[in-house]
C-alpha cells in the first residue's frame, strides 16, 4: 500500500517497545492513524503516554517494533541510515523543545541549514516569505545566544519549513516559552498550515496550545483513544480530564 | 541525570588516559635512555674486560703530545723478557687494515675498529677452521669478518693497509671464548709477523706493544712496576685491568654523551606532554566548576580546592611513571637488543639492568611534570567566585589581553637569551631561550588562533559541514592555541635544523661554484680508523699525465704541533696550481712555490698569532725533530681554504703518512670533466676508499650526512609529534562530548554521518595544519637566528627548505586526518534520540 493522496503521514498498527523480557516497556501499542495533509494536528496525552516516541517514528528518528510508517510516497519502515537521513533532511521538518539551534551559525545560516547539509539552493521568494511570517527579518544576522527564547523557536520554525517539507512536527515546541512567546509561534504554525498548505503535527500538554489546531488526538498508554475536530480549549481541557476513565482496548 | 553522570564519568576517564599517555610516552623515553645507556656501557665493560683477559701487564711506547710514537724493537721484548717475574712477553703488531668484500667494496662496520694483527698463538683466539697463517701471503680471518663478508677457509681475500690493496689467502678462521665470532664487532685480520710489520706499521722489525704476563706468585702491580724500572722513561707501562678500564670508560664517555642527546629530546617530548595535561586539567575543572563552587559555597577553602586538583595530578603522575618506567624499561631492553643484533656490532650483551637513575628520573619526571601542569588550572579553579559559577557552569570567554601580555613579554625573554646565547656561544642559553620562546609563543597563539584558524579554515570550508568544522575550532581559541602549540615544538625544531642545514648546503655550493676552480676533486670517502683514507703519490702523476687533465695536485694532511697549540697543515705538492685553483690572492708576500723551509699562512691565523712575511715559526712534526718555517706569504681570507697551514711538499715525509689525502684537477679547456672522469677513476682502481668526482658530486657528498642528520633528529623528535597528536585526539573527543546535542542536532535535521566525520575531520584539520604553520613560522626564526649566529662559522648564504616544509604542511595535514578517525567515529555513531536528550 502507499499513503494515498491527501495523507501527509500514515502510522499503520505500529508497536514500539523498548527493552526486552520483563523489562521491556511497551511504549506504542498498536497506532494507526493517518494525518491529511495541509492540516496541522495536535497530539495529546498524559506524560508517558507515548506522544514522543510516535512522533520520533514517524519522522524517521526511531525505528518502530512492528508496523509500517509512511511519510509521503515514502514507506519510512525498513530504511537503512542513509534513506532516513535524507528522508529527515528533504521530507521533514522538526522542532525541538528546546536546544534546536547551533550556537556557531547566525539565525540566517541556521534557517538554511537542512538546504546546505543537501547542497540544495535557498529558495529566496520562499525564504523572504518565511522569514516575514515568523517576523525575524532584523534578526538574521544575529547568533543564537542573541536571542530571546521565543525568537530561537521562530527560527527554529522557520528552518523547519524553509526546505517545504512534507510534514513538520514539533515536540512540545512552546513548552519553554512564556505565553506571549508561544502564542506567537503557535500562530505562525497555523498560518503555515492555512496560507502555505504545510502539513504540521505538535506535540503538547497545553490545552490552549491544542485549541489552535484543526484536528486534536489523544494517546493514552501508547493507544489513540480520542480525536477532537478544531476543538476550543475548554473542549481539550474537558477531554484530557476524562481521559482517565477511558479504558484502553488491548488488541 | 545518573546515565549522563555515568557518561561524562567514563569520558573523562578516557580524557584522563589520553594525557596520561603523554606522561606515559615521555617517561619511557627517559627511562629508556637510561636503561639503553646503562646496559650498553656494562657490556662495553665486560667487553673490554675480556679483550684483556689475556694481558697482565702491556707495554706500549709513550704517546707525546702532537708526535707519533716511535715503534718498539725487538730489544725492548728482550729487556721485558729478562724481567724477573715474567712468565711470557710477547710482541703485538697492529695497525688498521680494512677488508674488501666480495662485492669490491670496502666493507664498513657501525663504528667498531676493522684492524689486523700478528698470529701470535698466544692470545685469547682459536683457529675454529683451518689452520694459522705460515706464508706471506696467508692470513686468518675472524669469524665475524668471515661471517659478514662470506668468506670461507681457501678463499681470497683483499686488504687495505698502509699499503694499497693486496689479496691474501685465507687459511684459517678464528673465534674467541665460548665460540664468539668476535668481541664486539669488530673486523679482524691475522698476519704472519713479518707481514704484519710492513703493512701495519710500515717497518720490518718493530712492534706497537709487548702483552706481559706474570709468573705465578707475581702480582699485576709488583710486575707493572718492575717492567717499568727495567725500560725506563719512553714507555707506557700499565696493567691490562688498567688498560680496560681506560678503554671502557673512553667508550662509555660516548655513551654518555649519547644518553644527553637522547635525554634532551626525551625532555622536549615531555615539554610537549605538558601542554597536553595542562588543556586536559583545564577542560576538567572547567566541567568541575559546578562541583567545585558547590565546595566552596560549603567552606572549602581556595587550598582544599587547589588541594584536591593537584593530589589528582599527582595520582595520574604516579601511575604515569609506573608505567612509563615499565615500558622504558622494555623499550630499552629493545633497543640494546637490536644495537647488539641488527646493528652489525656483535656485541655480546650484559643482562638487563634497571639503574637507579631510570627509576628516580621516571617518578621525578613524570609527577613533576604533570603537577607542573595542573597547577595553572587548580589555581584558577580555586579563583571561581561561588555564586557566579553555581549561576552558570558554562566559562565564559574571557578576554585574551592578559595572556596576549604575558605571551610577547616572555617570547621576548626567551629571543633575548637566545641572541644572548648565540653572542656566548652558550648552549644552554640557546636551549633555555628557544625553551623560553615556546611558551611565550604558546601564550601568544591564543590570539593568534582567530585569524589564522579563520584563515585555514576557509580553504576548507567549502561546504557546510567543512564550514561548521571551521567555526567549531575557533570556538575556544584558548583550547585550540594549546593543541596547535603543542604541535608547532616537534614541527618548529626539525624546521629550524631543516633552515640550518639547508643554508650549509646553499654555502657549500656556492663555495664550490664560486671559488673553487677545480673540476674534479680526489678524496677518501670512508674514514680510516680516525684518519681520512689516502693514496700513493705516484697515482698522483699518473693523473697529471692523463689525457685531458690541465692540471693536478694534491696534499698530504696532519696535525701539527707549535708551542702547545695544535695546527691543521697540509704539505701541498704544487703551490702554483693550489693559488690557481682555490682563487687564492696574496695579503702579502708571494704565494709561489715555497722552499723546504718556508710556509704559507692564512691571513687570519697570521692576524690571531700576529705572524708576517718573514716571520719563524717552529713546528713539531708527527715525526722527527722541531723544525723551523719562515713565513713565505700570507694569503687573503678566503671561504674555500682556512685554519690551514701550507707546508712544502718535503713536510710530508715527516706526517704521519706521507701518501695523498687529497687531491685536485682541471681539465683542459673544451675538454668534458665527465670523460675526463671516467679516465682518472681507474687509476684508483687499488684504493676503492678513494673517489673522484666533480664538483656537484662534491657537493653532494660533503652534504650527504645532513640528511642522516635531519632524519635522526625527525626520528627522534617523533615521539614528541606523537603525543603532541593525542593532543588532538583528545581535544576533538572533548569536542564531540561536549557537543553531543549539536550533533544529535544536525543528525535529526538530516545531515549525513560522512557529512559529521568531515565536519570533525575540518576541525582537527584545521587545528593541526594551524600548528604546522606555528611551527613552519618559529622553526624559520630560529633557524634564520642560528645561520646568523653562525655567519663566521662558514654559513655565508641563507636557504629556505621550500619542499620540506611543504612536506610538513601536508603531513600536518594528514596528521589531522588520522586524529580525527576516532572522534568521528564516535561522533557518527552517536544515537540522534539519545544524543538530543543528552545533557
Ligand atoms: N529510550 C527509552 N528507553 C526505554 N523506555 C523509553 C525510552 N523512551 C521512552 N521510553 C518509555 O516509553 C514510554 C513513552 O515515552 P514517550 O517519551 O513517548 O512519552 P511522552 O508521551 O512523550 O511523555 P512526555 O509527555 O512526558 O514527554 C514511556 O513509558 C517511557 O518511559
Ligand atoms: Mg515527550
Amino acid at each position: 500500500m502507499s499513503a494515498s493522496d491527501g495523507v501527509a503521514a500514515r502510522a499503520v498498527d505500529v508497536w514500539k517497545s523498548y527493552g526486552s523480557g520483563d523489562a521491556a516497556v511497551t511504549a506504542l501499542a498498536g497506532v494507526s492513524v493517518d494525518l491529511e495533509k495541509s492540516r496541522f494536528t495536535a497530539i495529546m496525552g498524559p506524560s508517558g503516554s507515548g506522544k514522543s516516541t510516535l512522533m520520533h517514528c514517524l519522522a524517521g528518528l526511531d525505528d518502530v517494533t512492528r508496523g509500517e510508517v509512511w511519510v509521503g510516497g515514502t514507506k519510512v519502515t525498513g530504511l537503512k541510515d542513509r534513506g532516513l537521513t535524507e528522508l529527515r533532511r528533504d521530507k521533514v521538518g522538526f522542532i525541538f523543545q528546546q536546544f534546536n539551534l547551533l550556537p556557531t551559525l547566525t539565525a540566517e545560516e541556521n534557517i538554511t541549514l537542512p538546504l546546505a547539509i543537501g547542497g540544495r539552493k535557498v529558495d529566496r521568494e520562499w525564504f523572504d516569505v518565511v522569514v516575514d511570517t515568523v517576523g525575524l527579518r532584523d534578526r538574521l544576522t544575529h547568533r543564537p545566544t542573541q536571542l530571546s527564547g521565543g525568537q530561537q523557536q521562530r527560527v527554529a520554525c522557520a528552518r523547519a519549513l524553509v526546505s517545504r517539507p512534507e510534514v513538520v512536527f514539533a515536540d512540545e515546541p512552546t513548552g519553554n516559552l512564556d505565553s506571549q512567546s508561544g502564542a506567537e509561534v503557535l500562530a505562525f504554525l497555523q498560518r503555515s498550515a492555512r496560507e502555505f498548505g504545510q502539513t504540521i503535527v505538535m506535540v503538547t500538554h497545553d490545552p490552549n496550545a491544542a485549541s489552535y489546531a484543526d484536528r486534536v488526538i489523544f494517546l493514552k498508554d501508547g493507544n489513540i483513544v480520542r480525536e477532537l475536530l478544531s476543538p476550543s480549549a475548554e473542549e481539550v481541557l474537558d477531554t484530557m480530564k476524562h481521559l482517565d476513565g477511558v479504558v484502553v482496548p488491548h488488541v | 541525570m545518573f546515565k549522563a553522570t555515568i557518561k561524562s564519568l567514563l569520558s573523562r576517564k578516557l580524557r584522563l588516559v589520553l594525557s596520561a599517555l603523554a606522561v606515559v610516552l615521555g617517561v619511557m623515553f627517559v627511562s629508556g635512555s637510561f636503561v639503553l645507556t646503562d646496559t650498553l656501557q656494562r657490556s662495553f665493560t665486560d667487553l673490554f674486560s675480556s679483550a684483556f683477559a689475556g694481558v697482565d701487564v702491556s707495554v706500549s711506547p709513550k704517546q707525546e703530545k702532537g708526535k707519533q710514537p716511535e715503534p718498539l724493537t725487538p730489544q725492548a721484548i728482550a729487556d721485558v723478557k729478562s724481567v724477573p717475574g715474567v712468565a711470557s712477553a710477547v710482541g703485538d703488531v697492529q695497525g688498521s687494515a680494512r677488508p674488501i668484500g666480495k662485492n669490491g667494496k670496502v666493507i664498513t662496520t657501525s663504528g667498531s675498529p676493522r684492524f689486523g694483527y700478528n698470529w701470535t698463538g698466544t692470545g685469547q683466539e682459536k683457529i675454529r677452521d683451518g689452520k694459522a697463517p705460515q706464508a706471506e701471503n696467508e692470513v686468518a680471518v675472524g669469524g665475524f669478518l668471515a661471517t659478514t663478508g662470506g668468506f670461507r677457509v681457501g678463499d681470497n681475500i683483499a686488504l687495505l693497509t698502509l699499503e694499497p690493496k693486496k689479496t691474501f689467502k685465507i687459511t684459517g678462521i678464528y673465534e674467541y671464548a665460548g665460540g664468539r665470532d668476535s668481541l664486539g664487532g669488530e673486523l679482524s685480520v691475522a698476519f704472519t709477523e713479518p707481514v704484519a710489520q710492513q703493512l701495519l706499521l710500515g717497518k720490518k722489525d718493530v712492534f706497537s706493544g709487548i702483552t706481559v704476563t706474570a709468573a705465578q706468585g707475581t702480582s699485576d702491580d709488583a710486575l707493572r712496576d718492575a717492567v717499568a724500572a727495567k725500560l725506563g722513561s719512553g714507555y707506557d707501562v700499565k696493567t691490562g685491568a688498567v688498560l680496560a678500564k681506560e678503554q671502557a670508560d673512553q667508550v662509555n664517555e660516548g655513551l654518555k654523551f649519547f644518553n644527553y642527546v637522547l635525554l634532551g629530546f626525551a625532555g622536549i617530548a615531555l615539554f610537549v606532554g605538558i601542554f597536553i595535561i595542562l588543556n586536559t586539567f583545564s577542560i576538567i575543572v572547567a566541567q568541575r566548576t559546578r562541583e567545585l563552587a558547590l565546595l566552596r559555597s560549603m567552606g572549602a577553602s581556595r587550598g582544599q580546592v587547589i588541594g584536591s586538583v593537584v593530589l589528582e595530578a599527582l595520582v595520574i603522575g604516579l601511575i604515569a611513571s609506573i608505567v612509563g618506567l615499565a615500558a622504558g624499561i622494555g623499550i630499552g631492553a629493545l633497543l640494546a637488543k637490536i644495537f647488539s643484533s641488527v646493528g652489525g656490532t656483535n656485541l655480546q650483551l650484559a643482562g638487563i639492568g634497571v639503574p637507579m637513575s631510570a627509576i628516580i628520573s621516571s617518578f621525578a619526571v613524570g609527577m613533576i611534570v604533570t603537577v607542573v601542569a595542573a597547577v595553572m588550572p587548580a589555581l584558577r579553579a580555586s579563583r571561581i567566585a561561588p555564586v557566579a559559577a553555581m549561576r552558570e557552569a558554562a566559562t565564559p570567554d574571557r578576554p585574551l589581553t592578559k595572556i596576549t601580555i604575558t605571551g610577547a613579554l616572555v617570547a621576548a625573554a626567551g629571543g633575548a637569551s637566545l641572541a644572548f646565547g648565540f653572542n656566548q656561544a652558550s648552549l644552554p642559553l640557546i636551549f633555555g631561550g628557544i625553551l623560553v620562546a615556546f611558551v611565550g609563543v604558546a601564550l601568544l597563539t591564543p590570539i593568534l588562533s582567530k585569524p589564522m584558524v579563520s584563515l585555514i579554515g576557509r580553504l576548507l570550508s567549502w561546504s557546510m559541514p567543512g564550514l561548521l568544522g571551521r567555526r567549531n575550532s575557533a570556538r575556544n581559541p584558548r583550547r585550540t592555541a594549546i593543541t596547535a602549540a603543542a604541535l608547532m615544538v616537534g614541527i618548529s625544531l626539525i624546521t629550524g635544523v631543516s633552515v640550518v642545514l639547508t643554508s650549509a648546503t646553499k654555502s657549500i655550493e656556492k663555495l664550490a661554484s664560486g671559488q673553487l676552480q677545480t673540476d674534479l676533486i680526489i678524496s677518501g670517502e670512508g674514514q680510516m680508523e680516525g684518519q681520512p683514507a689516502t693514496f700513493p703519490r705516484d697515482v698522483l702523476t699518473k693523473v697529471e699525465k692523463t689525457d685531458g687533465v690541465k692540471s693536478a695536485f694534491g696534499w698530504s694532511q696532519d696535525g701539527v704541533l707549535q708551542g702547545e697549540d695544535q695546527l691543521f697543515a697540509v704539505a701541498v705538492t704544487d703551490v702554483t696550481a693550489l693559488k690557481e685553483m682555490f682563487a687564492l690572492k696574496p695579503k702579502s708576500g708571494d704565494i709561489t712555490p715555497l722552499r723546504d723551509d718556508q710556509i704559507g699562512l692564512p691571513e687570519d691565523l697570521a692576524t690571531e698569532k700576529n705572524w708576517a712575511v718573514g716571520s719563524t715559526i717552529t713546528l713539531q712534526l708527527a715525526k722527527g725533530e722541531p723544525r723551523t718555517y719562515t713565513v713565505a706569504f700570507v694569503w687573503a681570507k678566503s671561504q674555500v681554504l682556512q685554519g690551514a697551514l701550507v707546508l712544502p711538499e718535503s713536510a710530508s715525509k715527516e706526517f704521519r703518512s706521507d701518501q695523498i689525502g687529497q687531491a685536485f684537477a682541471q681539465v683542459r679547456p673544451g675538454t668534458n670533466v665527465a670523460d675526463v672522469q671516467k679516465r682518472v677513476e681507474p687509476l684508483f682502481a687499488d684504493n676503492p676508499e678513494i673517489t673522484v668526482q666533480d664538483r656537484s658530486g662534491f657537493v653532494k657528498q660533503t652534504t650527504s650526512q645532513f640528511d642522516t642528520v635531519l632524519l635522526m633528529i625527525q626520528i627522534l623528535l617523533a615521539l614528541a609529534i606523537l603525543i603532541a597528536v593525542l593532543g588532538v585526539i583528545n581535544t576533538l573527543a572533548l569536542s564531540v562530548i561536549e557537543r553531543t546535542r549539536e550533533l544529535g542536532l544536525l543528525r535529526a535535521i538530516g545531515m549525513r554521518r560522512a557529512q559529521v566525520m568531515r565536519m570533525i575531520t575540518v576541525e582537527s584539520v584545521v587545528i593541526s595544519v594551524f600548528g604546522a604553520v606555528l611551527g613552519l613560522a618559529v622553526g624559520l626564526a630560529l633557524g634564520v637566528s642560528t645561520v646568523q649566529a653562525l655567519k663566521d662559522q662558514g654559513i655565508s648564504e641563507i636557504g629556505f627548505p621550500w619542499m620540506t616544509m611543504v612536506q610538513y604542511l601536508v603531513v600536518a595535514a594528514f596528521v589531522g586526518v588520522v586524529a580525527a578517525i576516532l572522534p568521528a567515529i564516535r561522533a557518527a555513531r552517536l544515537n540522534v534520540l539519545d544524543a538530543i536528550a543528552y545533557e
